[in-house]
């Protein structure tokens, strides 16, 4: 089974409906907000969010497509990645 | 949220801007159990026995790749010393056992695959020598075999017949690959002190005492070590040591969780962790870019064995703290070719051939990667290598010779190799002869300290 928390990291130019944009993907794919932090950094929109999926059989690469689709019409870079990265790198 | 901003966009930094990856997953494969007098089935059990271990190798790294997000360059295998397969073959060509290493690779859609290969530092079988033999060919007419030679150790010394006829070997494999830049060699390492779980290339093969068979992952990431080096404000060595050892923390301890995880869904066995900068041809991806940040005007200049010294044991601590399962070489490599800021020191003077033996002395391989006259005579190829493997034998560390005498080819020319392999200026060696003593042949007994117990 595919562990199950994500970092999603949403970075480029700030414009209207990026989140509603990125979320809405998430969503159709059941992969749901635990965390959510968003800043904007000298006009870079930075949105870092925590999401979990509950499903056993989710499809992280469709879903990983998806989200780089929807960054792409958006202007955005969008990363799915799974936690253990940062968490390894970081925490002992 | 558990991890910081900061941090998740220090991780992102790193893998978007300054190449931080996991350079290879490297699939060790045991083919004792393939040995067979008749060359025709000894080729047909090797060739089952790769494709069937690793099938799912690619596959497997793909997915770990995107689940972390952390891009991972190379797949390869690591197999027994071929000279120890085919001891038993009646055959004395065995090419065809390096055609039969290539077709697996290919199949399977790994990169390189290591372990054409004898370890004859105390002396060499029939069989070690039909294999030494059979090398110019053989990296003639594949693409993907990588073979390696050990002849020496500290406990054994040095095997200075096998170091003479690495000299000739050298050169024909650069004749037989003249068209390509003699680029045959740069898949030919002769090496002191051989690690056997090294996932690094040329010179990884699959040792004696490992396991069935084993995963090992070499990490990298010179860009990573730079930008940190030079994101300081007027440093002293000391926070210029503490700096690498963090990075170097957090790179392996990314490496340590890709490495078990591709393990564990492959049903193999977890070896090392090799936390290697081995720099690429990139911009800014440099161990001389580092050793610059440091302070030094251009790499090669005096204090440049220092500052490697330096970077090189920092590297070390960092990992060591961050895995349990450090191994390989873990260091700094300084191949010439693959290093942006190796060869612009070459091209304007200020780094010899000389000065990177003597940083050889203190970083984790040798003279890796150098492109010398297509002239050189064999005997003065085989006493650098006998050099390289002294400093190896006597500082009970591993060394490495890559050497590319590069066919029509002399000092102010260029070799073209491509992608990872990078471009070599043509360096000088020293032009009076040491044809003497490598006739010698014989052994150079092993050094005082090999009488440790």
């Amino acid at each position: 089974m595919v562990p199950s928390r994500f970092i999603i990291t949403v970075i480029g130019i700030d414009k209207v409906g990026i989140v509603a944009g990125v979320t809405k993907v998430m969503a159709d794919f059941h992969v749901n907000i635990v965390d959510i932090s968003q800043t904007i950094m000298e006009d870079l929109f930075t949105m870092i969010m925590l999401a979990e999926v509950k499903e056993g059989n989710f499809d992280l690469v469709a879903f990983q497509k998806a989200m780089s689709g929807e960054g792409g019409e958006l202007g955005v870079e969008v990363k799915v990645q799974h936690e253990d990265t940062f968490r390894f790198m970081h925490r002992i | 949220m558990l991890i910081h901003p900061e941090e998740i966009l220090e991780t992102i930094q790193m893998v978007s801007n300054e190449n931080l990856d996991i350079r290879t997953v490297t699939m060790g494969i045991s083919l004792r159990d393939c040995s067979n007098p008749d060359i025709n089935v000894l080729n047909e059990n090797i060739y089952n026995k790769i494709t069937t271990y690793a099938q799912d190798l690619v596959k497997t790294t793909d997915a770990v790749q995107n689940l972390y997000g952390i891009p991972i360059i190379n797949k390869r295998i690591s197999v027994t010393p071929i000279a120890v397969v085919a001891e038993g073959c009646d055959t004395s060509d065995l090419s065809s056992v390096a055609k039969t290493l290539d077709r697996a690779a290919e199949d399977v859609g790994v990169d390189f695959i290591g372990g054409f290969s004898a370890l004859v530092q105390k002396g060499m079988t029939a069989g070690d020598l039909k294999l030494i033999k059979s090398i110019p060919k053989s990296l003639s007419i594949t693409k993907k075999v990588c073979s390696s030679i050990n002849v020496a150790t500290t406990k054994a010394g040095i095997n200075m017949d096998a170091v003479s006829l690495m000299g000739d070997i050298v050169k024909e494999t650069a004749q037989r690959t003249a068209d390509q830049g003699g680029i045959g060699c740069a898949k030919l390492v002769i090496f002191a002190n051989a690690p056997d779980d090294n996932p690094f290339m040329a010179g990884a093969f699959h040792g004696i005492g490992e396991p069935e068979c084993t995963i090992n992952v070499g990490v990298s990431g010179p860009g990573v070590v730079n930008s940190a080096v030079r994101s300081l404000e007027d440093p002293t060595l000391g926070d210029i040591s503490e700096c690498i050892k963090k990075t170097s923390f957090k790179i392996t301890r990314m490496g340590e969780v890709i490495g078990r995880e591709v393990a564990k869904r492959l049903d193999a066995n977890f070896g090392v962790l090799d936390l290697s900068l081995a720099p690429t041809p990139a911009i800014g991806d440099s161990v001389a870019a580092i050793l610059e940040a440091m302070g030094l005007e251009s790499c090669g200049t005096h204090g440049t064995t220092a500052a490697l010294a330096l970077l090189n044991d920092a590297v070390k601590k960092g990992g060591a703290m961050a895995s349990s399962s450090v191994g390989g070489l873990s260091g700094a490599f300084i191949p010439v070719s693959e290093d942006a800021g190796m060869i612009r020191a070459v091209q304007r003077g200020s780094l010899s051939l000389d000065k990177l033996e003597a940083m050889t002395s203190v970083c984790s391989v040798g003279l890796d990667m150098i492109a010398v006259p297509g002239k050189t005579p064999a005997s003065t190829i085989s006493a650098i290598i006998a050099d390289e493997m002294a400093i190896g034998m006597v500082n009970k560390k591993t060394t490495a010779v890559r050497l590319i005498p590069a066919p029509g080819k002399d000092v102010g020319d260029t070799v073209e190799f491509g992608g990872l392999l990078g471009m070599a200026p043509v360096m000088p060696v020293n032009e009076y002869s040491s044809e003497k003593f490598i006739a010698r042949g014989g052994r150079i007994p092993a050094p005082i300290q090999a009488l440790t117990n």
